[in-house]
């Protein structure tokens, strides 16, 4: 074989016209949208009160999700790539539901345990904690959603990385603790870095699970996608508006996400 | 009312003609019957009726009827916001029959001049206060719901329920401190069926329709806000007799009897 990366690409021609209809398919309703977009009135549109009230809390509400998945789900990645017990596929799978489960059906799961009627809930207003209606609710729906995200991919980046330095680590008289904080941790801190990009995107963008358990309200519960969906039924140009700045913000967060991903594998290449 | 019916006798044969003739409808001949049931037997076609999602009870018995009433037609339904509804026809779906929660919507269709004629006015629809079972607030009336320790939730001022909901509590001269602005009346009847929410304001025929999921309570406020749903067959539809038909159906005795039995007023 001819020795030259840069001229085979190695894909067939169909290939690529197959590539390019699914790739148009995505980028076209994109497009679309950018085109019914009312520019003369852009900024207006989303610098409202409702709209930047929106933004804020759409933007607070996903930094402490994302908060909450790095301290859960960092635990929870590492039991599931390092231990070996019974039931541990099962619970991997039912770890990652919320990954495929409509967050609607989310929404209705967190109501029958947070909810003034739930398994927890009766505990929770004992405490004095209100959680229905409140923003609370709302980081628990995209914590719910998003840990799957992290789970999944700082547990795939702890398989490839493999325990042998560990191993050694601990053979030379490291405690477990010194183990993680001082190999483990530092081998696959990128995988946690764009996990948690990851889940802090799909927490922007949880609407489902939020409109069911959390509810609507100015300030308190409507992040961005439900305020995009109420401005609809009044205002298309607002609710277009809005959508291109959660599209822009996912772009940027998609692109750091790969940015802070690729490290993650050189170096796990040049470590095994 | 500016009802145009279409002699059901000759649409086999002029149906396109009579399409041709849209624009001035009121040239056709007035039936001579104005119970369409009764000379429906020629019809045959399949329509697909875009309703508002409050509608889905009634408007599927409605249609069932209607097929077997005429055995040459299919009724497809699709329920939505009534907003949704009209945007997806402006955009060019596929609908022959337009249902409107309210008459704000059906000036969006009429606007741009989709609709074939004028639109008729077959329902009415008013608030009442849901509240879960045991009515643990202890709610009385509608002044009862400003109180400090409600869990009130209402519709967003943006959707036709939330628009009347702002109308009735400005006329009753009460602020309503809601911890949720819902924006569709499902949502609003979710929280309440769900125990979350303490209240809320849905209307009658929501109330009829959960059954034993909810307690309603009518409040006189609520004649403040009557909520008028017009009906109305559209210009492109390629079975424009049994559109119209459908039409007349919903808006004559058949169909007043099923909506009425399910809570909605007289229009």
């Amino acid at each position: 074989m001819r020795p030259s990366p840069t001229s085979y690409s190695g894909v067939p021609r169909w290939v690529l016209a197959i590539a390019a209809i699914g790739a148009a398919f995505v980028l076209l309703p994109l497009l679309a949208m950018v085109l019914r977009v009312n520019w003369a009135e852009f900024v207006p549109l989303i610098s409202s009160e409702s709209s930047v009230a929106a933004l804020l809390l759409s933007l607070r509400t996903s930094l402490a999700a994302t908060a909450l998945c790095v301290i859960f789900g960092v635990p929870m990645a590492l039991v599931l790539a390092r231990t070996d017990f019974w039931g541990q596929k099962v619970l991997r799978s039912l770890v990652l539901l919320p990954l495929v489960l409509p967050p609607v059906v989310g929404g209705i799961a967190l109501l029958y345990t947070f909810g003034r009627r739930g398994l927890l809930g009766q505990t929770f207003e004992l405490l004095g904690i209100e959680i229905a209606f409140s923003t609370t609710a709302v980081v628990i729906a995209q914590t719910f959603v998003a840990l799957p995200f992290l789970v999944l991919s700082l547990e795939g980046a702890l398989r490839t990385v493999g325990s042998r330095y560990e191993a050694v680590g601990a053979t030379l008289g490291a405690s477990p603790t010194t183990v993680l904080r001082r190999i483990t941790l530092p081998l696959v801190l990128p995988a946690v870095l764009s996990g948690a990009v990851l889940s802090f995107a799909r927490a922007l963008g949880e609407f489902g699970a939020t409109l069911t358990f959390a509810g609507s309200l100015q300030g308190t519960t409507r992040t961005l996608p439900l305020e995009i969906y109420l401005q609809r039924e009044t205002d298309p140009d607002t609710a277009v508006a809005l959508s291109l700045v959660l599209v822009v913000v996912a772009i940027v967060i998609v692109s750091l996400a790969h940015r802070t991903g690729v490290p993650s594998r050189r170096r796990t290449r040049v470590l095994s | 009312m500016t009802r145009t019916p279409r002699s059901p006798s000759l649409v086999a044969a002029v149906g396109l003609v009579a399409l041709a003739l849209a624009g001035c409808a009121s040239a056709t001949p007035a039936a001579t019957t104005p119970s369409p049931s009764a000379t429906v037997a020629a019809l045959d076609g399949d329509i697909t009726v875009f309703a508002a999602a409050s509608l889905k009870t009634t408007f599927t018995d409605l249609a069932e009827s209607f097929e077997s009433e005429n055995p040459g037609t299919t009724v497809a339904l699709n329920f939505a916001g009534s907003s949704d509804l009209v945007t997806q026809i402006v955009e060019g779906a596929p609908a022959d029959v337009f249902a409107s929660a309210d008459t704000k919507n059906m000036t969006k269709l009429t606007d741009a001049a989709l609709a074939e004629s004028d639109p008729v006015d077959f329902a009415t629809n008013v608030l009442e206060i849901a509240v879960p079972p045991g009515n643990p607030a202890g709610i009385t009336d509608f002044a009862s719901l400003a109180g400090p320790d409600v869990k009130l939730v209402v519709c967003a001022p943006e959707v036709p329920c939330g628009s009347a909901t702002a109308a009735v509590a400005t006329a009753a001269g009460i602020t309503l401190t809601p911890v949720s602005e819902e924006s569709s009346v499902t949502d609003v009847l979710g929280k309440v069926t769900s125990g979350e929410a303490d209240a809320g304001l849905v209307y009658v025929t929501d109330v009829t329709a959960a059954g034993d999921a909810v307690e309603g309570l009518e409040f006189d406020e609520s004649a403040e806000a009557v909520n008028t749903y017009p009906i109305v067959a559209l210009q492109d539809s390629a079975s424009a007799d049994v559109a119209q038909a459908f039409v007349d159906y919903v808006a004559g005795r058949a169909g007043q009897d099923v909506l009425r039995a399910a809570g909605f007023g007289a229009p």
